[in-house]
């Protein structure tokens, strides 16, 4: 998401969007149509299916977000989001890394966990929808400073 | 020997050398990152920042420019360096695989989300490829100039992608001693280069 590969192409789409919306004469707000997210390179690395749901994983660093329907963006209620990265129990593989959270009536999740460290090379978490109903979507949020203490990541859900 | 004589520029010129090499590594071995993660992604991450370090003296002991290691002597631990390296390859691949089968996966099959991947492998591919041609040397009874373009060509590589690799990554290594060991191996290795491929070249004209 944050990659200069995501950077560049979400930065095109979203430019080309607007200006499309523009010469048409709609405003780029309501011709916001919630195309579907693409689940990101190495997103689904060390997945391990089925994280128990959980009140916490820890302290100190939130990772947060909303779920929407693609089409007309509507929030999503219920949908459970797999959450894990490497933090400071472990890596990615540590069981305790691995939770589940449900989104509330606005479509917003959030999981506190323990600080996630540079992984690999890079600050990142790890998000997984893949229950069924929608298409399945992994995603890999890279944090612009390894002191962060907060990461955020949105699903666009398109049906199965 | 571009540095001077005497013992006191020879101890100087040790001490830069293996303090360039060991405070990156020492700050590295000091890092708090060490603590939350297992044996084998450690032991692949020092067997990296080796590689790296191993960089700085290689080029010296081919021009023969590290006090001591003159002439055939410095060329010799030019190629047990070399033999070093890609031990460090091994291990720093092999950790990480271990550590993380899918993101090493990812890295080698060039399909990594991170942008310093492909160099790491590019890297590994021409240390690989170098050893194999040091290994055919007698066998493939290439020219000297011919060996002398392909070798420095594939070493140029190795440096290069080595340090695009290292400096982008956000890891154990503390930032300024990193960058500072990136920029020695590059300098040296363009002199290394410049004075055993071009001056002394012309110079035989």
């Amino acid at each position: 998401m944050h990659s200069p590969f995501y950077n560049r192409r979400s930065f095109l789409i979203s430019g080309a969007a607007a200006a499309a919306a523009a010469s048409s004469g709609i405003t780029p707000a309501l011709a916001q149509s919630w195309t579907p997210t693409a689940t990101m390179r190495g997103g689904s690395n060390n997945y391990a299916p089925g994280a128990p749901l959980v009140d916490r994983l820890g302290r100190g660093f939130w990772v947060s977000g909303t779920v929407r329907r693609a089409g007309d963006g509507a929030p999503l209620k219920n949908v459970r989001i797999q959450i894990w990265a490497a933090t400071t129990l472990g890596g990615e593989r540590e069981p305790r890394n691995h939770g589940s959270v449900l989104t509330g009536p606005d479509g917003r999740y959030e999981l506190e966990m323990e600080q996630i460290v540079p992984n690999f090379g890079q600050p990142h978490a790890h998000l997984a929808y893949d229950d069924g109903t929608f298409r399945t979507v992994f995603l890999r949020p890279v944090m612009s400073s390894a002191r962060d203490t907060s990461v955020q990541a949105d699903f666009v859900l398109a049906p199965a | 020997m571009p540095f001077g004589k005497g013992r006191g520029r020879a101890v100087l010129i040790w001490l830069a050398v293996l303090g360039l090499m060991i405070v990156p590594a020492a700050l590295a071995a000091a890092s708090p990152f060490l603590a939350y993660r297992d044996a084998p992604y450690i032991a692949g991450g020092f067997a990296g920042i080796l590689a790296l370090a191993l960089l700085l003296p290689k080029p010296l002991m081919a021009a023969g420019w590290l006090p001591g290691l003159e002439g055939p002597r410095g060329r010799r631990w030019h190629r047990w360096v070399g033999a070093l390296l890609v031990a460090c390859v091994v291990v720093h691949v092999g950790g990480l695989f271990v550590a993380s089968p899918p993101d090493t996966l990812d890295a080698l099959l060039l399909v990594s989300p991170t942008p310093f991947s492909v160099y790491g492998v590019t890297a590994m591919w021409a240390v690989l490829l170098t050893a194999l041609l040091v290994a055919l040397r007698r066998r493939l009874g290439l020219r000297p100039v011919v060996w002398n373009v392909l070798h420095n060509a594939l070493a140029l590589v190795v440096v290069v992608a080595t340090v695009v690799h290292a400096v982008q990554i956000q890891g154990a290594m503390e930032i300024v001693s990193k960058w500072v060991l990136c920029l020695a191996v590059i300098a040296v290795s363009v002199a290394v280069l410049f004075d055993l491929r071009i001056r002394k070249a012309l110079r035989r004209r």
